[in-house]
């Protein structure tokens, strides 16, 4: 029994919600890594790669398995139940990636609602041909009575903590493998940081940018650029070249993929502990190195932004001071 | 005694594909149907957002093959900027694009389709998985195999800044070029790349084609369904995975037409159902008429198998001997058994290779010229590739600045939802009867519909490669009579 007792290894748990299946392929990716941690760990829930159902999950103890890390956005109702269960069993809660932690991509949705997703997917879009004006239900009878059903699609999508409580944040679309290895480390030996944390270096993007050498003096946009505009200098940073980059306003710890391919940062890790709005920092640090004073002059340059809202909050809408769009505001 | 059998591939609370069977009074299969209950909205959320960067949005439409909708949408870009990539950045797209190809398709055949056939489709569940695969052919291959899925998938990175989601597309080019430090070191990539193809077509060979039960499996009437075929092809009618015309061929091979990305609208429809939140879509000049095969049905089917009946032959020599051999041996073009799909993808995976290599071997590849800047006004374009799974349609209109007004997507998968649902009705019909619905039916299921690969069915892309499965038997009333469970 001791024995048996001294060889037990924490059991883990992985689910995704509304999501693109990056974050399963992060975890693949670790390649010989995974192998160290499917040593360590017992994993008793994957649905993307092993045969454990709900139910096998809900007859566990409740805090019977040591981590669950939850990938993806909150949009069907099957999604927010699954998570549900998934706090009770579990003692600590990650949410893996940009979707679980800010809404992701799949946050964007906020600019819209179920109304128009469906209007556009079903009715309107130019290949569709539809003259019943068919759409899919929670429930469709057939001819013959035979019953199919569906799960219900929300107005709104969540982040995982809107819907549960989670104690820590695994960030990036989809985070790199360092930051994956290092969070299951730091979890198996218990050196844990204070409920909350997002599990990246607290600084911005910019401290870390190998571009930060190549900003001038003082840092002056005086016009803004769209990257297909202009052939992008390789080493120069994005803002002193007039491209938007959310840089300044974004979390470290990514290793700046993008930046080494090329292209601007579009804020996937998030803000900072310090910050709270990642769009309303990103606006802030922009005023203060757009060169004018005149409002006018201001009102023009920022204009040429052509879409701010789904720029500052690519990967954080439905976390931020914003949530969604008001749809009354556009009828 | 009517009865209803669900195949969840997960769980019922998972939510990206279940399969529905539904048995008449003498216990025989009256219908199957393949719910998808997933939508996430992006051709709406796609309104207003700069063009240029939807290469970087839709992408997170799969992170299993995000590359595909990333070379998509940067090729929608080009056509809405009317403008064409520098030589090099088509190269350097396209070595993108080869890896990418290459290592998807190693990933399905070793990790998903394979294990039916390697292992045997009458092995234990237990066995049905890469595991069984390395326990069979040997661990060595398994170093094999990630080695080449690594390598590949390190040429992406490098490139594409990222491989989960890569960023480098850009109208006109690509934001990254190729040194010659790399150029070398890729190509010992890809040389490895056609050599472990060869390798792969051997052990299919070995196991499969001198194995007469297998191949009467293959070319049985269980796994057939008679539809018509697309792909892309080149100029000379040879497949293409990133550009070209779409060309169609009917039930009986003959070209019923061909057209270039921006005609798509003429041909193709998508029909609506009330029960899932996938589309069908069918050729437009034929019809929809239900879930019917032939040639008054308009279902077509996309992928591997079809791009080779769409298209005249392989683009590369060593893959167009393979593609000899497969219509020899399975009797003349076109070929409708869907579990040649597998032999199709091996062949397609030589070609990538064979691609790759041709690319790397040309010096000019790291040209530094990388960028045509657009000089026209955005407009509207439509940019299609071949993925993994089959074409893959982006249809972008903005206004006079760049800023989207509509999307249309048509993702590979969704063309083979209605040949993957009547491939799963099919098998079910041979398989059940009179009510006896035994283990082996999990299995003879899953093996319709894992040639297509489909994206959506959640187990299709993991390790251990097995899609976990549950079959309940459900009386009229709706009381659990029976439960499987592998």
């Amino acid at each position: 029994m001791e024995a048996r007792m001294s060889t037990e290894k924490p059991k883990v748990a992985f689910y995704w919600c509304s999501s693109c299946g990056g974050c399963e392929e992060s975890i693949i990716d670790l390649a010989e890594d995974i192998l160290k941690v499917v040593e360590a760990v017992d994993i008793v829930f994957w649905p993307v790669a092993l045969d454990f159902k709900k139910k096998d999950v809900e007859a566990m103890k409740d805090g019977s398995i040591a981590v669950g890390f939850i990938n993806g956005a909150i949009r069907l109702s099957e999604q927010q139940e699954m998570v549900e269960l998934l706090r009770k069993k579990c003692q600590l809660i990650v949410a893996h990636g940009s979707c679980s932690h800010l809404g992701g991509i799949p946050g964007l949705g906020n600019f819209w609602n179920k109304e128009t997703i469906f209007n556009r997917a079903y009715h309107t879009t130019p290949s569709t041909d539809n003259p019943d004006g068919v759409v899919p239900q929670e429930v469709t009878v057939l001819e013959d009575g035979k019953e199919l059903t569906l799960p219900r699609f929300y107005d709104t999508v969540y982040t995982l903590d809107q819907v549960i409580d989670v104690d820590y944040y695994l960030p990036g679309c989809a985070p790199p493998r360092d930051l994956i290895m290092n969070a299951i480390l730091a979890i198996l030996e218990g050196k844990l940081p204070p409920k909350g944390s997002v599990l990246s270096p607290n600084k911005s993007l910019c401290d870390d940018c190998d571009r930060n050498d190549s900003k001038p003096e003082k840092m002056v946009m005086t016009e803004i650029k769209r990257p297909w505009e202009i052939l992008i200098d390789p080493e120069k940073c994005f803002l002193a070249q007039g491209i938007i980059c959310m840089g300044p306003a974004t979390r470290t710890g990514c290793g700046e993929r993008c930046i080494i391919g090329n292209m601007p940062c579009r804020g996937c890790f998030g803000p900072t502990d310090q910050v709270y709005d990642q769009g309303a920092k990103f606006l802030s640090s922009l005023a203060s190195i757009l060169d004018t004073d005149d409002e006018k002059e201001i009102e023009k340059l920022v204009d040429t932004i052509v879409d701010p809202a789904g720029t500052f909050y690519r990967f954080s809408l439905p976390s931020s001071i914003l949530r969604r769009r008001r749809m009354e505001a556009i009828k | 005694m009517s009865e209803r059998i669900t195949i969840d591939p997960i769980t019922r609370l998972e939510g990206h594909g279940k399969i529905e069977i539904f048995l008449d009074d003498k216990g025989d299969v009256d219908r199957a149907i393949l719910q998808i209950p997933e939508l996430r909205g992006f051709e709406q959320f796609a309104v207003g957002r700069p063009v240029e960067e939807m290469p970087r949005i839709t992408p997170r439409i799969c992170g299993v093959c995000p590359t595909t909708h990333h070379m998509c949408s940067t090729k929608a870009n080009d056509a809405v900027f009317n403008v064409k990539p520098t030589p090099t950045a088509e190269k350097i797209r396209r070595l993108i694009y080869n890896a990418f190809q290459f290592e998807d398709h190693t990933l399905h055949f070793f990790f998903l389709g394979g294990p039916d056939f390697v292992v045997g489709p009458t092995a234990l569940a237990a066995d049905r998985n890469i595991l069984g695969v390395l326990g069979k052919v040997g661990l060595e291959v398994g170093g094999k195999v990630i080695r080449a899925r690594r390598e590949a998938r390190d040429i992406i990175s490098y490139l594409g800044g990222k491989v989960i989601h890569p960023i480098c597309g850009i109208a006109g080019g690509v934001s990254k070029g190729l040194d010659e430090e790399h150029r070398v070191q890729f190509l010992e990539t890809a040389n490895f790349a056609v050599e472990f193809a060869q390798f792969a077509l051997q052990i299919f060979d070995d196991v499969v084609l001198k194995n007469k039960e297998y191949v009467d499996i293959v070319v049985g009437n269980a796994y057939k369904i008679v539809t018509y075929y697309m792909g892309l092809v080149d100029k000379n009618n040879k497949i293409d995975f990133y550009d070209g015309d779409v060309r169609v061929v009917d039930p009986e091979g003959k070209e019923f037409c061909k057209f270039s990305p921006s005609e798509y609208l003429d041909h193709i429809s998508e029909h609506v159902e009330p029960w899932s939140y996938i589309k069908f879509p069918f050729l437009k000049k034929v019809g929809w008429k239900g879930f019917t095969e032939g040639k008054e049905s308009g279902i077509y089917r996309v992928a591997p198998l079809a791009r080779l009946n769409a298209a005249d032959g392989m683009a590369t020599p060593l893959a167009q001997e393979h593609y000899e051999r497969m219509y020899e041996t399975l009797g003349g073009k076109p070929v409708h058994n869907t579990l040649a799909y597998h032999w199709a993808r091996l062949i397609e995976t030589l070609q990538a290779a064979e691609d790759m290599k041709a690319l790397l071997e040309d010096k000019t590849i790291t040209d530094p010229d990388i960028r045509n800047i657009p000089t026209d006004t955005p407009n509207e374009g439509v940019g299609i590739v071949e993925a993994p799974r089959g074409t893959l349609i982006h249809h972008y209109k903005t206004d006079s600045r760049g800023i989207m007004e509509e999307a249309n997507l048509i993702v590979a998968t969704v063309h083979n939802a209605a040949a993957i649902n009547m491939s799963i009705e099919k098998a079910a019909k041979t398989f059940i009867k009179g009510g006896n619905v035994s283990e082996g039916l999990l299995n003879m299921a899953e093996m319709a519909f894992r040639p297509y690969d489909p994206c959506h069915a959640c187990g299709t892309h993991c390790l251990p490669g097995d899609m976990p499965l549950e079959l309940k038997i459900y009386d009229y009333n709706g009381e659990l009579v029976e439960k499987l469970k592998k």
